[in-house]
């Protein structure tokens, strides 16, 4: 327990401190950077949680293939990749506002809905976690979605291919 | 005819419109039209005299035979039936119980009129055919003419006032038309305007006189006026009233002073005008409406019981200062129009004398000489003097050329005079015996002054005319026939007219049959007076002969030469007589100027400053109302919708902010209401 | 391990992501805030999951992330054509629909 709640708090400060990264730093590239510290955290979270098959999914798609696709779109929208750029517009304080305010509401809620509920990791817990039964939970009851989502896919992939078409 | 009498009257009617539409295509421009309708009348009217005069007969006839059926009137030991008039009547409009009628009374009265009125008026006709050949307005004079004898006729048939009235305007309208016949002249028009408007002056009274007589009497039918004021329960009061004003009305158509100025100007008419209108018939409209309404007369008045009254002094008054005026005119037509004013004098005073009989038949014989004498002047001008009637300048000695002309025109003046047994004789003795006999001797007397003066100044004008040399400058000869015919007839009548009523010679048509037997006062028919006849025939020729002494040497005499020079007394009296006793000054020059001046100062000063300021008020006010609304407009309500406009556009403006079209203030917008839906849901559940 | 940490986590994520949103001219930034906030909403379902021993939790999460894949991808070729348009991936000149 101990050792989980320790790693569980570095890599959330970690995954804190690189989130305000994102939306801060000045430089494009740092910030696709400062993603993928985010998204390994999350992935980390998961292994913690006891959902390897999806943490292994999180590492695979976005830090595999979407960071690659921003990194693309970075370069071929020409985005200023030296070191120096403003890249905030003037709404900076209102943003900062609702943002806070926005996370005020939340925490106030889970504390008061949730408040010391805790999460055992009994067997039970791993095994929803291993790769058979979300397979098996995706081929039975979300085949629906499943084959909606394999659509969505394809069309998404023309769409971006026929947007992107220089003509 | 007596029934049918309306026949009589509707012809010159029918006749007028006639020619009006057709006058000017005819060969004769109409005048057929004329002497063809006024002839029928004329041969209608004398069926109508010999129908009355059976009639009257037969109403004696049976009152003989039955003894004492009927109210009988005595008359001077002679009896007469009660006749009564014979009256036609269809009412023209009602209004309520009121009944207002248009039709015909035939009686005495009206037979007479209705012969001397056509006859002239056909006389007229047939001279004006000659006298008037080659005018400019030929055919409306005849139109006119017809319109005159309608109108004329009508007024003479009258049952009751009102359509006397209507008469009396139209015949009033009628005058005024034929004066002015050649208005192209100035003169001619004002002296048209000037009859009118004096008549209109007396019209006044006669209107007023028929309201009172409505009033008193309770209707307008003339025998229904005569009986009330001729009955016991007459009020006094109204009956003089109503006998003053109707005087009035007789003094401004008659000729009498102070009105008869416009008699001498109205000569400026064609002669036939003048011999018709002016001499036989209108002015005699007013005799007639006293004869008619005599009961008024004589019971306002008191006219049966002598001594003074106002009609007696007013036609008094007006023979002599007529005659008077009659010595000092050149104008032949003035001299004739002046002793028309004196002969309707001597009518009045008779009426007013209570010599009903001695008044009509004055009336009656006036007509046929006055005609006669006005066409004889006509004849003169026409063909002696050039077209010119100044006796002194373009007449004289015209007896040599004019001789059939020459000797009417004697014959006309003797009548007028009163020779016997010429007409003017028995009528005039009619009169001055009744005033004599009637308790008014006074009158009789200035009769028998007025009938001196008469001689005196005819003879003046038969000499100036016709004897002495000719000072023209035309070429004299006789008229033709169409203008000597006429005069022939009427000089013939005024030899003969007189018998109908020749006392000594036992005719009294006139007693018998025109005088009414019928609602009418105890008149007084006089005896045959023969000291009074003798005595006026001797004043008349001692008339003559101080004329003859006058005028017809071949100088003057010694004394009376230049005497209006030498005398400044005679020269004043002269210069008197011949502004018309400065009366027209006095009517024209102060009367009229005195209340038209201050009127129409007064009426201009109103105009300008009340019913101007009235109008200048309005409109200033009206402006300022204008200018109101358009500030209220400009400032209140424009003020209103500009604002509401204005801030309906600065609101969009502060809007349209929210609209900048960048995502990410949308998205900003949304999470914050996101959140505080949020918070919303914590708080309150 | 407390439920909440997780979930505040995620809640932090999520907000972080917000103010990405809501700040960043370059679209390609968007979209990685757009990310961080799908990420934290992943978090959030596998934490549920965990809690109740549900399978469904970490299904939904695996959709999620196959949409936010695609999502991406047309993204991005949404913000290609953008640069190409205007010649700046600048999101403030995108201001056509303005009132």
């Amino acid at each position: 327990m101990v050792a989980q709640n320790v790693a569980f708090w570095i890599v959330a400060v970690a995954m804190g401190l690189a989130a305000i990264g994102v939306v801060r730093t000045r430089n494009i590239v740092h910030a696709a950077l400062y993603l993928v510290v985010v998204l390994a955290g999350v992935a980390a979270q998961y292994i913690l949680l006891g959902a390897e098959f999806i943490a292994w999914v999180q590492v695979l798609i976005y830090i595999g293939a979407v960071v690659i696709l921003f990194l693309f779109g970075i370069m071929l929208t020409r985005a200023p990749m030296g070191g120096d750029s403003e890249f905030d517009n003037n709404q900076r304080f209102p943003a900062a506002v609702a943002a806070v305010f926005l996370l005020g509401v939340l925490v106030t809620l889970l504390v008061d809905a949730f408040g010391n509920q805790k999460i055992k990791l009994d067997a039970a817990v791993l095994a929803t976690g291993k790769t058979a039964t979300v397979g098996d939970a995706i081929f039975r009851q979300y085949v629906v979605p499943f084959e909606v989502v394999s659509m969505l896919l394809l069309a998404a992939l023309v769409g971006a291919v026929v947007i992107a078409r220089r003509d | 005819m007596l029934d049918a009498a309306w026949i009589i009257v509707l012809i010159p009617a029918l006749s007028f419109v006639l020619i009006l539409f057709f006058g000017k295509k005819l060969p004769r421009q109409g005048s057929e039209i004329g002497i063809v309708a006024l002839a029928t009348s004329f041969v209608l009217s004398c069926v109508a005299v010999v129908q009355w005069v059976q009639y009257v007969d037969e109403a004696n006839a049976g009152k003989e035979g039955l003894g004492a059926i009927g109210k009988n009137l005595l008359f001077a030991g002679k009896e007469y039936a009660e006749v009564e008039p014979i009256v036609h009547s269809i009412t023209w409009w009602q209004n309520g119980a009121m009944k207002f009628g248009v039709g015909t009374q035939i009686d005495g009265l009206a037979v007479m009129m209705l012969f001397v009125v056509t006859f002239i008026s056909l006389l007229v006709h047939i001279y004006s055919t000659a006298y008037m050949k080659g005018d400019v307005r030929f055919t409306y004079f005849y139109a006119a003419l017809s319109l005159f004898t309608f109108s004329m006729l009508l007024l003479v048939v009258a049952p009751n006032t009102l359509q006397l009235l209507v008469g009396w305007e139209l015949v009033g309208l009628c005058s005024f038309m034929l004066i002015g016949h050649w208005w192209e002249e100035g003169a001619n028009s004002n002296a048209a305007l000037k009859a009118f408007l004096t008549t209109r002056t007396g019209d006044i009274g006669l209107m007023i006189g028929i309201i009172v007589t409505f009033f008193a009497a309770g209707t307008f039918n003339i025998v229904g006026i005569n009986q009330y004021a001729l009955s016991s329960g007459a009020d006094h009061t109204l009956m003089v009233v109503g006998a003053s004003c109707l005087l009035i009305g007789i003094i401004g158509k008659s000729g009498q002073f102070p009105l008869h100025t416009w008699l001498p100007d109205a000569m400026a008419g064609p002669t036939p005008v003048s011999a018709l209108i002016h001499a036989a018939t209108m002015v005699v409209a007013g005799v007639y409406l006293g004869a008619r309404l005599y009961g008024v007369f004589w019971s306002g008045f008191n006219i049966g019981d002598g001594g003074f009254n106002p009609m007696a002094i007013i036609g008094a008054i007006t023979i002599i200062i007529g005659a008077a005026l009659a010595f000092v005119q050149t104008d032949i037509k003035k001299v004739l129009a002046y002793s028309t004013i004196s002969q309707l004098g001597y009518m009045v005073m008779g009426l007013g004398v209570g010599a009903w009989v001695g008044a009509v038949f004055h009336l009656f014989t006036h007509a046929f000489f006055k005609a006669l004498l006005f066409l004889g002047a006509g004849s003169v001008s026409h063909s002696g003097s050039h077209h010119s009637f100044d006796m002194k300048k373009d007449m004289g000695g015209l007896r040599k050329y004019m001789p059939i002309t020459f000797w009417t025109f004697l014959i006309g003046s003797a009548a007028l005079a009163g020779i016997a047994p010429l007409a003017g004789f028995w009528s005039k003795d009619e009169i001055l015996a009744t005033a004599g006999q009637g308790g008014y001797e006074v009158f009789a007397i200035v009769g028998l002054v007025g009938a001196f003066l008469t001689a005196a100044y005819m003879t003046r004008c038969v000499y100036l005319t016709f004897f002495g040399e000719y000072r023209g400058h035309g070429q004299p000869h006789e008229s033709p026939k169409a203008i000597t015919v006429p005069l022939i007839v009427l000089a013939v009548f005024s030899v003969f007219a007189g018998f109908a009523q020749a006392v000594p010679l036992g005719l009294e048509k006139f007693v018998e049959y025109v005088e009414p037997h019928f609602a009418f006062p105890p008149v007084l028919v006089p005896e045959f007076d023969y000291g009074l006849a003798a005595t006026s025939l001797i004043v008349v020729a001692a008339a003559i002969g101080v004329g003859c002494f006058l005028w017809f040497r071949k100088e003057e005499v010694g004394a009376f030469k230049d005497l209006t020079r030498r005398s400044s007394l005679a020269n004043a009296g002269y210069t008197f007589l011949v502004n018309k006793y400065y009366l027209d000054d006095l009517y024209e020059g102060v009367i009229v100027t005195g209340i038209k001046g201050p009127i129409a100062r007064v009426s201009y000063w109103i105009n300008q400053n009340v019913i101007d300021a009235i109008v200048k008020g309005t409109g200033l006010a009206a402006r300022s109302i204008a200018g109101g609304t358009y500030r209220v407009d400009q400032d209140v309500l424009d003020a209103g919708y500009n604002t509401l406009a204005r801030e309906t556009g600065a609101s969009g403006g502060l809007l349209r902010r929210v609209q900048t079209g960048r995502l990410q203030w949308y998205a900003l917008v949304m999470f914050f209401s996101v959140g505080a839906f949020a918070l919303a849901l914590v708080i309150f559940s | 391990m407390v439920l909440n940490q997780f979930l505040i986590l995620s809640a932090f994520l999520f907000c972080t992501g917000v103010y990405g949103v809501l700040v960043r001219r370059n679209g390609v930034l968007v979209l990685m805030s757009v990310e961080l906030m799908l990420n934290a909403v992943n978090l959030n379902l596998v934490a549920f999951s965990a809690r109740l021993a549900e399978v469904s939790g970490q299904v939904f999460a695996l959709f999620i992330i196959t949409i936010a894949a695609a999502e991406v991808g047309v993204g991005l070729a949404i913000v290609l054509l953008i640069y190409r348009n205007l010649r700046s991936p600048d999101l403030d000149e995108l201001d056509q629909m303005r009132g």
